[in-house]
């Protein structure tokens, strides 16, 4: 059986991923132990709320270098929202500049947009090639984030616009990540873990 | 290529129970919330509101369980007001499986709640909760003419609602939920005035809500600026699907899902 962990650093709703990625058929556990982390088949990093605050609750439980370690060993990993902005080089809330862990290259700033937060339902454009949205690529997910990243190169980038065009999931190697929240977003959501999971 | 225009069924919930106006046929326990939940997400809601009017404190577990429960069936957003007092009434709501929560009466008597709670969990989690009445001569009025009230319309808190909306993004909030007192129950639409004016001063979502009562409520809500729109009623009686509320969306051209 698959196994994946989320990583618990913090509080927010936990719930909703682990039931979701239970329907996959993987065996989840949420939790901050590390070596849990380090030895599950896909490590989902989650995250909500604010850059800074999510950096500061990963740095707490050291989780910043299991997500490295375990992509030196070509172990998957799998941010989600907030969690795929801390895998950026900076974030940039209210004028702070935060430090995240400069996995993908490339900020994390606000969005332009009329309406801010970005929340509900949006289309995406796929890339050729993406193993993440494959069966949903025309599909909508929910997007609740006043935040993103804009160019990531070196990676399978698809994009969604809000105000203006910006990165709703990255996949490179096995790191992959979503904007959106796919546990939330009903079937779509499940097919595209599905498909992460069925890739571990 | 647009985000959707959110259509948003609302379950009042007592004591873990759904009460008010519900009229399903083909459930096993239609005032099962977790079972209304499950019949909404399949008919395309995009997102689900509890309304939790538990009035002891000691039932609070009851909606923690529903919460628990319905996210373990339900993947689509779910939010949950009512009762929340302190910011650890977040943390517990959120650990059950709440993805938002809605803030009302608690965040009038002490406005920098609203700021602890965004800073604790991100404004994505809050949404302020204004229940709004057009003032009438006989009363002291607000620059907008739209007051804040609290204990169902009840009661009136001397706040402008127009106002109250600004000072809640100011605070932080991640949206607002506009409820209408003088629409709210009338099915005579919502009431697109308030929602203008809110709108212009305002660059959060803004959920629209009382009034709904036929499919062309629906676009001049939309019209007017909000970027969902909640209904209780209509839904429940089955007067009207999810899909009816989108069909008409889609055709006056606003995305839907």
């Amino acid at each position: 059986m698959t196994s994946v962990v989320v990583l618990d650093y913090g509080s927010g709703n936990l719930r909703s991923a682990e039931r979701a990625l239970a329907r996959t058929g993987a065996e989840v556990t949420v939790t901050a132990d590390l070596s849990a982390a380090a030895d599950c088949d896909g490590l989902v990093v989650p995250g909500v709320g604010a850059f800074a605050a999510c950096m500061r609750g990963l740095n707490a439980v050291r989780g910043g270098t299991v997500v490295w370690d375990r992509l030196r060993k070509q172990r998957p990993v799998l941010g989600i929202c907030v969690g795929m902005q801390i895998l950026f080089e900076r974030g940039l809330e209210h004028g702070e500049e935060t430090d995240g862990l400069g996995i993908l290259a490339g900020d994390v700033t606000r969005l332009h947009a009329p309406v801010v937060p970005h929340m509900g339902w949006n289309t995406v454009e796929v890339p050729d090639g993406s193993c993440l949205f494959k069966g949903v690529e025309d599909q909508r997910f929910y997007f609740v984030h006043s935040y993103a990243a804009r160019e990531v190169p070196d990676a399978l980038v698809t994009t969604a616009e809000h105000g203006e065009r910006f990165a709703a999931a990255v996949e490179r190697g096995v790191l992959s990540a979503t904007q959106f929240h796919p546990e939330k977003s009903g079937d779509a959501g499940a097919q595209l873990l599905h498909n992460w999971v069925r890739s571990l | 290529m647009t985000v959707a225009v959110r259509v948003i069924p609302c379950l009042d919930v007592d004591g873990g129970r759904v009460v008010k106006g519900v009229n399903f046929t083909d459930l096993v326990d239609a005032g099962d919330p977790v079972e209304m939940a499950r019949v909404y997400d399949a008919e395309g809601a995009d997102e689900l509101v509890f309304l939790d009017i538990t009035a002891s404190s000691g039932s609070r577990e009851t909606t923690y369980d529903v919460v628990r429960r319905t996210a373990e069936q339900v993947f689509i957003p779910l939010t949950v007001g009512g009762g929340v007092r302190a910011t650890d009434d977040v943390d517990r709501l959120l650990r059950a499986g709440a993805d938002k929560v809605g803030v009302n009466t608690a965040g009038i008597a002490r406005p920098e709640l609203l700021r602890e709670i965004a800073q604790r969990f991100g404004s994505q989690v809050l949404v302020l909760s204004v229940d709004a009445r057009r003032t009438t001569p006989h009363q002291p009025g607000t620059p907008s003419g739209f007051e804040v009230t609290t204990h169902g319309g009840r009661q009136g808190t001397g706040l402008d609602a127009v106002e109250w909306a600004q000072r809640g993004e100011e605070l932080g909030v991640g949206e607002i939920l506009l409820n209408s007192m003088d629409a709210d129950g009338t099915r005579r639409g919502y009431d697109v005035e308030l929602l203008r004016a809110v709108r212009a001063v305002v660059s959060v979502p803004v959920i629209a809500s009382g009034g709904a009562g036929r499919v062309e409520d629906f676009v001049p809500a939309v019209e007017a600026g909000a970027d969902a729109v909640l209904a209780a009623s209509v839904f429940h009686f089955g007067q009207m699907h999810i899909g009816d509320a989108k069909g008409a969306l889609r055709e006056a051209g606003f995305a839907v899902r």
